[in-house]
């Protein structure tokens, strides 16, 4: 029981982004990050596994093919948080929940829908925005209203494009526990973070994409290298443990341009 | 705030928007009788309403009332409803606040149609000479929406490429009236003017009907679309994400704008403002959870256009003056007036 992306390929126009990338299975429990310079293609990767984008190859969760399913019926399996929310709606944050659970058409029998909503809110802390409007919030509040719109449905596949790129540390601290204690009920997480020692600190395992394929796949510490940072990003950079036993990345210069200087 | 009294707030919030709903129809059918009790007969309000209500009347008052008056009351009230529900939803799956009928080219290719029957005698066969003009109307605004929907396929569907196929269609329409009227008659030329102005005056109980089967027929599918367009405000990506077939919604929506425009601008001419007003003025009141905009448009609309038919008979004592003529004239500065109010309240 897993999610497993195998040979795919895909592309805007005639430009190919990704070409005949797998990744090992990813399982529940887990939270997977996926890494690598711009473009490398990681957010057309979430986007293609939501089915946002088209792609060549086959994507499978549970063992079922995600191609052929309607928007409706993966929307019930996936929970994907783009890069960002636009803020021109007039609508309140609860509203943007509710609408969430309520769009593909699927009712939930169980609870009323705003009663769900309201709890995912108060589960992410933002309880006290419910019923702020979308163009009152800061970016990073915005973010967590969008993380609570992708996980209201329970999805079994969670997947985030930079959830952390506009919030402050304690949010992000916040929010990354928050997704972890998602995936420990028993569901995959695959996330875009280019924090690297970020990533090293809530992640159990990485992908580093480079040039449209898999560079390096694995626990935080074998794949985050000064290896691999030369390789994949350009730079010189030095991999340390902490006092506490986490990794640090600490950058020193950028390789072309020191070997430019030289 | 503890959640359930944040809960509690929401529902109180929806209980005020459902009563906001409820008020605007309510104002909007004190504006038809409104309308119903004004016109150049000077008929007293009693006789009226007891026209109206069936009770003894002469003939006259009688036909007045129910032949003359009525229809037009009641079309202008639909046509409102109509052109503020296909802007509304234009606005929402073309994620543009400027998007409305007239903006995007129905009524300036409902003009044309006009312009070739009036102007060339060019119309659809076997009908009666009467509904000539609104067949050509029709026909052509039917296509103008069309042929943006086929365009707008080859290309993907995008929002911009719709909006931008909408300007370009709205000025080779005008363009090809601009011929017609250089090459039409004095007498040609005057009764497309005023078509092209927006007029009531021709409507019938049938055309009434007419719009009311469309607008009964196309009202429960876009309410049923509610959630998917509040969620389409949020993005094509993120409605996508949470399970909307943004694509058929698209698709879907605009073939309701397209039968709800084309229909009410092919009885009554061209009306600007109602499609773009009545939205704004809706969201302004009741937000974009769609359960709600959706009809306050129609209310809105219904009631900013019955007001326009009032005042189109009473702006100049003794003259009725085109009903497009006054939704522009006296409708632009209202909402201007209610655009900075908006900002100023934020």
């Amino acid at each position: 029981m897993s999610l497993s992306v195998t040979r795919v390929s895909t592309g805007y126009g005639r430009r190919q982004v990704l070409s005949a990338l797998s990744l090992p299975a990813l399982n529940p429990g887990e939270v997977t990050t996926l890494a690598g310079p711009n473009a490398a293609g990681k957010s057309t990767l979430l986007k293609a596994i939501a089915g946002l984008a088209p792609f060549s190859g086959a994507i499978t969760l549970d063992g079922q093919d995600l191609a052929p399913l309607g928007p409706a019926a993966r929307a019930q399996k996936i929970g994907f948080m783009p890069q960002s929310l636009p803020s021109g709606a007039s609508l309140n944050v609860l509203e943007t929940v509710i609408t969430a659970l309520r769009a593909s058409g699927e009712r939930a029998v169980t609870e009323p829908p705003e009663t769900r909503a309201m709890a995912v809110l108060d589960r992410l802390g933002i309880d006290h925005l419910a019923l702020a409007g979308l163009d009152q919030l800061s970016g990073g509040q915005r973010q967590m209203a969008s993380l609570a719109q992708a996980i209201v449905r329970g999805p079994r596949l969670l997947l985030l494009d930079e959830p952390t790129s506009a919030l402050d540390l304690a949010r992000q601290v916040r929010l990354l526990s928050e997704v972890r204690r998602i995936a420990a009920e028993g569901r995959i997480v695959l996330t875009v973070l280019h924090d690297l020692a970020l990533a090293a600190r809530w992640s159990d395992r990485i992908a580093i994409l480079h040039r449209g394929g898999l560079f390096a796949f694995g626990p935080p510490a074998e794949v985050i290298t000064p290896a691999m940072l030369a390789e994949v990003y350009g730079v010189s950079a030095r991999v340390e443990r902490c006092s506490q036993g986490h990794l640090m990345v600490q950058i020193d210069g950028e390789l072309s341009r020191s070997a430019a200087g030289k | 705030m503890s959640g359930s009294a944040l809960l509690d707030r929401y529902h109180r919030q929806n209980r005020r928007r459902t009563a906001l709903v409820a008020t605007m129809a309510v104002l909007a059918l004190i504006a038809v009788v409104i309308d119903l009790t004004t016109g150049p007969s000077g008929l007293p309000l009693s006789e009226t309403l007891r026209a109206l209500a069936g009770g003894e009347v002469p003939r006259g008052t009688s036909v007045i009332v129910w032949q003359v008056r009525l229809p037009v009351a009641v079309m202008a009230l639909l046509v409102g409803a109509a052109l503020a529900l296909a802007g509304a939803e234009m606005q929402t799956v073309l994620e543009n606040p400027l998007a409305e009928p007239f903006t995007l080219g129905v009524s300036a290719a409902a003009a044309l149609g006009a312009g070739v029957a009036i102007v060339l005698g060019v119309t659809v066969p076997f009908l009666p000479p009467a509904w000539g003009i609104t067949a050509n109307a029709f026909l052509f605004s039917l296509g103008a929406l069309t042929l943006l929907q086929l365009m707008g396929r080859l290309r993907g569907g995008g929002p911009e490429v719709l909006i931008l196929f909408g300007i370009a269609l709205n000025f080779t329409a005008a363009a090809f009236l601009s011929l017609l009227q250089f090459i039409a008659s004095a007498e040609d030329l005057q009764q497309l003017v005023i078509w092209t102005m927006g007029s009531l005056q021709a409507v019938t109980w049938g055309s009434v009907a007419i719009l009311a089967v469309v607008i009964t027929l196309t009202v429960p599918f876009a309410l049923m679309a509610s959630w998917k367009l509040t969620a389409l405000r949020l993005g094509e990506e993120q409605a996508r994400g949470f399970g909307v077939d943004v694509t058929a919604l698209r698709r879907r929506a605009l073939l309701r704008v397209s039968l709800l425009a084309a229909t009410a601008v092919s009885m009554v001419g061209v009306i600007g403002f109602i499609g773009l007003a009545g939205p704004h003025i809706a969201r302004m009141l009741v937000g974009e959870d769609h359960r709600f905009l959706l009809p306050a448009s129609i209310f809105t609309g219904a009631l900013l256009m019955s007001a326009a038919s009032t005042l189109s008979k009473l702006l100049i004592a003794g003259t009725l003056l085109p009903i497009g003529l006054v939704t522009s004239l006296i409708g632009l500065p209202v909402f201007f007036w209610l655009i900075l109010r908006g900002r100023q309240a934020r």
